[in-house]
């Protein structure tokens, strides 16, 4: 399932949502907020929401986004659910780095290692 | 130049710059970091120094060469103290949600200045030296 609109394509690993971020520059706000819309819709979704975020099409990135990244795991949180985020390229994760959100984020290599994280 | 307090007109130039980088020979390290930081500081006037006022414009002027380039963006805001920022690294900022826009131009800019009253700001990125390996 494509969201066009909101650059995400969604899949499903048993209870999991997969996202994959369909653009390759998360930094115009007008993106950002329709991206950080349809995660939120998709939180609501089920209960308790479990997400994997597949950043691997980013390019780029923006405190914006960042910004929206931790609304969005707040929202998880609320609802006792999990957030990953995975396939980060090495320049996005040194954004990560810098601003020590990679301390705050759970992030892993692969969509794979992302699901098994969710399973134990 | 002037641009009005979109984020479309941000994106123009910052899609100028990046051909300019390009045209002069910036690798990807360069650029990435150049867009980054031209973004925040764009932003930032927008949305903070003009408070997204559609009369209000933003000044952006750069300058590209083989050693350097060098961006000046200045709102039409009131201005702000760039010290009196929080530093979103410290453990009780960490999630807050904004805030990280100036830790960014610094750490991907060589050079990063505000002017006294706080709605310039000017930085430089060599073409050929790296900040914090970045």
């Amino acid at each position: 399932m494509a969201d066009d609109k909101a650059q995400l394509s969604v899949s499903t690993e048993g209870d999991v949502k997969v996202v994959q971020l369909t653009d390759s520059k998360i930094l115009d706000e007008v993106s950002i907020m329709r991206i950080g819309k349809a995660l939120t819709e998709l939180v609501a979704q089920t209960i308790p929401p479990k997400i994997v975020l597949d950043f691997v099409n980013v390019g780029h990135m923006s405190s914006s986004a960042l910004g929206m990244l931790i609304t969005l795991q707040k929202r998880v949180r609320e609802n006792k659910g999990d957030l990953r985020l995975c396939c980060i390229q090495p320049t996005i994760y040194e954004v990560f780095v810098i601003t020590r959100l990679n301390e705050i984020f759970q992030i892993h290599e692969s969509v794979q290692d992302a699901l098994a994280s969710l399973a134990e | 130049m002037q641009i009005p307090s979109t984020y479309e007109a941000a994106k123009q130039v910052e899609d100028a710059v990046l051909k300019e980088l390009d045209r002069h020979g910036y690798d990807d390290v360069a650029a990435f970091a150049v867009k980054l930081a031209l973004e925040e500081s764009l932003n930032n006037a927008i949305k903070h120094g003009n408070g997204l006022d559609p009369d209000k414009t933003v000044e952006v002027d750069y300058d590209v060469d083989a050693r350097q380039i060098t961006i000046t963006v200045a709102d039409q805001g009131g201005g702000f103290d760039p010290a009196r920022v929080p530093d979103p690294t410290v453990d009780e900022n960490l999630e807050k949600p904004c805030g990280r826009g100036i830790l960014l131009m610094r750490a991907y800019m060589d050079e990063v200045c505000f002017s006294p009253c706080g709605n310039r700001v000017k930085m430089v990125k060599c073409k050929n030296c790296t900040a914090q390996g970045l």
